[in-house]
């Protein structure tokens, strides 16, 4: 039966490897910077990996939602009667057989099941479980619903007319959110100006296009607990959530996370299929799985927030910015989720990219009957970046300096504290201007380009230049905004990490895996992280504001950092040595001064086990980042790091068809310090062509409230042909709260691309369009000065 | 409900017989019937490239492919390309370049690429790679490691 307890006992004799005479060095090395592939990576590339897509459970039944036809109407009359007669189907549920359904999102104004009215094309007002998709989908066909039409409200400027229809009646004047920021007194600033400009800009609609549709799979344990297989990005404040729309206890309900096919913020917010998924496994007793289509997921998900943005600023004649007012107006949508909060970040660009001594910011987000917006990578810092950096060059083409001198003029410095009060520790801002100015030739072609200008030819050259400043320590929005990590190593020295951060395609398990190795001197190989189950892993806020590698991180060396403790500790007690002499290296206790090779790691763990005071290393770590909550007026120093970036874009307009070439892209990233080099890569090149699509070829078209091209065919999305070339440059600026000095950048190369485009094309065509998408026709539109 | 019709086919090298719905398409079959869940659906209308598959060595949206039509041919999945000393290479070569992340996408351009491979040998250079992957999306990585993975695949197979 077994071993022999005593068999299992290994007892270490110092110096034992250089006795029997086979000692051996162990240099140091590092994984620090290193191009480390990806964990997941093997499983992804051979079709292995589970998604949600792809799990089907015992007994499982499909979920599918009837949505409305109307985009503004009350629901007279539902008959499912019909439905619920035909074979295979085993509940079709209305907002009446969930009276226990609370209201879901930011403002909590949005059931998930509608019972008397809609107020958008996307409303959910039944579903149906059936023993198939097909059988679920003929269901829906066979309710009907009897609507009486409400004047619709299609855009902001109607939604905010007086006597205007209502859309929710706790918000009378339809209007769903305010912002209000200030510092300095901007008319002070204005007086001071020698230059005053003010424009509009307008930003269009855009949606994730995650290449993995949405889908759930609920299931109830015949106790009533909840399992919930879910694509969250967020999902410790998701239990809770959960809980507060279905009225049942948090603690009941477990989120498990498949793998998923793309976030990019789109799993921020709980939206109602998930709610319904569970109200289905509910009423049927049985795991309902709901996934939707293509042309749902173009529907039916959140988009990037639109903005009506109106900036107006000003500058001394030797360049020095004096003030700015930014003004934005959102639509809202039917219902409030996460985009009506992107002023969070909008006016972190506004007030503190640059030093601007008076500023004053106001937002006000107005429901209409439009989709509604989710948060989406950048988080509002495309639209803000797109009007500020296009006025940067405005103001410095009119007061005649070089617009790479007027931005270094103004540019923040490490030490700096904004009027929002961010204080900037480590900051790369100055290097990462100079970086890409140089490397792209920025002002020889600039200056070259616009001399071109007058001539005849048909395709016209431009580079634009734009810059950044985004969180990169996380963002205390949260009453916490840690992150906790477990680490336990068994006897055969295999680590595991327990870690809350959520993996989503971004790098993080293999990052957090590596910066454990780091610590504990074992091999990639030798760690496994657990990540997807919120009975398992520590609380962690969730995958958002670029905070993963630097919050998790920092999370996973604490707990790193307390297991080889231990473990030094343990070795210095079998051996006699002292703790600081010894180092952990490829899973070898060695002497940390020559490398030599003391014992293995396994068999010291497993001296330790099997001893008479038996124990094992197991450690855990809360990291609570050292930034601050934002008062009432939005100051205080959100995040524990600002990271920055500069990106300079070469394009080539054809000025006959309005088409925009994006040639080259040179980016300078202040990361901090590059942790997985093939990772961060990875992250800054996807970036970049995600936004070279919300530059040039990416528009979800609303029209009357109905989104007009849901499908790839009519969304165009870049492909590989289109990409530009990429130089991308790391300032190591060494953030001294970072994990190894790291700050995060997951949302940062996507935020500069539109802004540089638009500088861009009109440093080639003299042309400045201040409305998104650059497609041809808009393009061709601006140039030829035809109006639609 | 309509009839199921019998078809007969080999996946991955070997035989199958299975009975499916005429509207069925090659994608559902793959996924729901024979458990092939490394197809992936990401637009069901040929956009996409996430349900790409190889039938009889050319390659196919198995979304836009009626499963009726898959009789007596040669289909060869994600799992089946892989599995071969050709395909293992393209798989650790995007494994090596980072050019996978969220990997939804990943299957459909691993068997995409072979079939480069395979189709153009040698003469696989990037432009031509850029071209042939043109009916593939990937939302995570920008493409530019997806066209280095497969250019290093290709260098090793000559």
């Amino acid at each position: 039966m077994g071993i022999a307890p005593e068999a299992q006992v290994e007892t270490i004799a110092p110096h034992e490897a250089r006795d029997a005479g086979t000692a051996r060095t162990i240099e140091k090395d590092s994984l620090i910077g290193k191009r480390i592939a990806k964990l997941d990576a093997p499983d992804k590339a051979s079709g292995k990996t589970r998604y949600i897509h792809d799990m089907n459970l015992p007994g499982q039944l499909h979920g599918k939602i009837l949505h409305s036809t109307r985009v503004h109407a009350l629901i007279k009359r539902i008959d499912t009667s019909k439905a619920k007669a035909l074979p295979g189907v085993h509940a079709v549920i209305t907002a009446e057989d969930v009276p226990y359904q609370r209201p879901l999102g930011v403002s909590k104004d949005h059931m998930p099941l509608k019972g008397d009215r809609v107020r958008s094309m996307r409303d959910e007002i039944a579903a149906v479980a059936a023993d198939t998709p097909e059988i679920a989908e003929a269901a829906l066909k066979l309710i009907e619903v009897e609507y009486e039409d409400l004047p619709p409200l299609y855009n902001v400027a109607e939604a905010m007319k007086p006597g205007a229809p209502v859309l929710h009646d706790q918000k009378p004047d339809n209007v769903a959110m305010t912002f209000d920021y200030s510092h300095g007194d901007v008319v002070q600033g204005e007086a001071e100006s020698d230059v005053v400009f003010e424009d509009t800009f307008k930003l269009h609609y855009v949606t994730h296009c995650c290449m993995g549709v949405s889908g759930v799979i609920a299931d109830f344990d015949s106790a009533g607990g909840l399992m919930l297989y879910s694509q969250t990005q967020v999902p410790f404040l998701h239990k809770r959530e959960f809980a507060e729309i279905l009225g049942i206890d948090p603690g009941r309900i477990r989120i498990v996370q498949p793998p998923i096919g793309g976030g990019f913020g789109s799993k921020l917010d709980i939206y109602p299929f998930e709610p319904i998924a569970i109200f289905l496994a509910k009423a049927t007793r049985r795991p309902v799985k709901l996934i939707f289509s293509r042309e749902q997921e173009f529907r039916i998900s959140p988009t990037r927030q639109p903005v009506l943005l109106t900036l107006r600023s000003g500058a001394k004649k030797d360049g020095t910015l004096t003030f700015r007012t930014a003004t934005t107006l959102h639509d809202n949508g039917a219902y409030t989720s996460w985009g009506a909060t992107t002023p969070f970040v909008i006016m972190q660009t506004i007030s503190s990219l640059y030093r601007v001594p008076h500023c004053k910011y106001h937002t006000t987000a107005v429901y209409t009957n439009n989709p509604y917006a989710g948060s989406f990578r950048g988080y509002g810092n495309l639209q803000a970046t797109f009007a500020v950096e296009q006025h940067m060059d405005k103001i410095a083409e009119a007061i005649g300096m070089d617009p790479l001198a007027f931005r270094l003029k103004n540019a923040q410095d490490p030490g700096e504290t904004t009027g929002q009060g961010m204080h900037f520790k480590s900051c790369g801002f100055k290097d990462c201007l100079r970086t890409v100015a140089e490397r792209g030739d920025y002002l020889r072609k600039h200056a070259e380009n616009i001399a071109n200008q007058a001539k005849p030819e048909r395709y016209k050259r431009g580079v634009g230049m734009a810059s950044m400043l985004h969180v990169g320590g996380g963002a205390k929005i949260y009453p916490s905004d840690g992150c906790g990590t477990i680490v336990k190593i068994d006897d055969f020295a295999h680590v595991t990490v327990m870690t809350g951060a959520s993996e989503i395609g971004q790098g993080s398990e293999t990052v957090i895996a590596q910066l454990v190795c780091e610590e504990l001197g074992v091999p990639m190989e030798a760690v496994t992280v657990v990540n997807n189950d919120t009975d398992v892993k520590p609380w962690d806020v969730g995958v958002h504001a670029s905070r993963t590698t630097f919050i998790a991180g920092n999370s996973a060396l604490g707990a790193a950092r307390k297991a080889r403790d231990k473990i030094l500790a343990v070795a210095a007690k079998a051996t006699g040595y002292d703790a600081s002499a010894l180092d952990l290296r490829q899973g070898t206790i060695v002497m940390a001064g020559t490398g030599e090779a003391i014992v293995p790691l396994a068999k010291l763990l497993r001296s330790l086990h099997f001893s008479e005071k038996a124990d094992l290393v197991m450690t855990t770590h809360y990291y609570e980042p050292p930034s601050e909550h934002q008062d009432k007026g939005f100051k205080g120093d959100v995040s524990a790091a600002y990271a920055w970036a500069s990106q300079v874009i070469e394009v080539v307009v054809d000025t006959d068809t309005g088409i925009v070439k994006m040639e080259k892209v040179w980016g300078a990233h202040d990361v901090g310090r590059v942790l997985n080099r093939l990772g961060i890569e990875g992250q800054i090149e996807g970036g970049v062509v995600m936004g070279q699509g919300y530059a040039l070829t990416e528009e979800l078209i609303v029209e009357d409230g109905v989104v007009k091209n849901p499908a790839f065919r009519d969304y165009k999305l870049v492909t590989a042909p289109e990409i530009p070339e990429m130089d991308v440059t790391f300032i190591e600026s060494m953030d001294g709260e970072g994990p190894r000095g790291a700050k995060g950048v997951g949302e940062a190369p996507a935020i500069c691309i539109a802004a540089a485009t638009a500088n861009a094309i009109y440093n080639a065509t003299g042309v400045r369009i201040q409305t998104l998408p650059y497609t041809p026709e808009n393009v061709y539109r601006a140039l030829k000065g035809v109006n639609r | 409900m309509s009839t199921n019709i019998e078809i007969r086919f080999t996946v991955n090298g070997s035989p199958r017989t299975v009975a499916v719905p005429p509207e069925m398409s090659a994608l559902n079959m793959l996924r729901e019937v024979i458990g092939l869940t490394g197809t992936k659906y990401g637009c069901g209308e040929g956009e996409c490239g996430a349900c790409t598959i190889l039938v009889d060595g050319m390659s196919v949206n198995s979304c836009l492919l009626f499963a009726v039509d898959c009789d007596g041919r040669k289909l060869t999945t994600v799992e089946g390309v892989v599995n071969e000393p050709a395909g293992a290479r393209v798989r650790d070569a995007f494994v090596q370049a980072g050019a996978v992340q969220c990997g939804f996408c990943t299957p459909g351009f691993v068997v995409q690429a072979a079939h480069l491979i395979d189709t153009h040998g040698s003469k696989l250079d990037p432009e031509t790679i850029k071209r042939g992957i043109e009916g593939n999306l990937c939302r995570c990585t920008g493409y530019k490691k997806i066209v280095e993975a497969i250019t290093a695949a290709a260098q090793e197979a000559r």
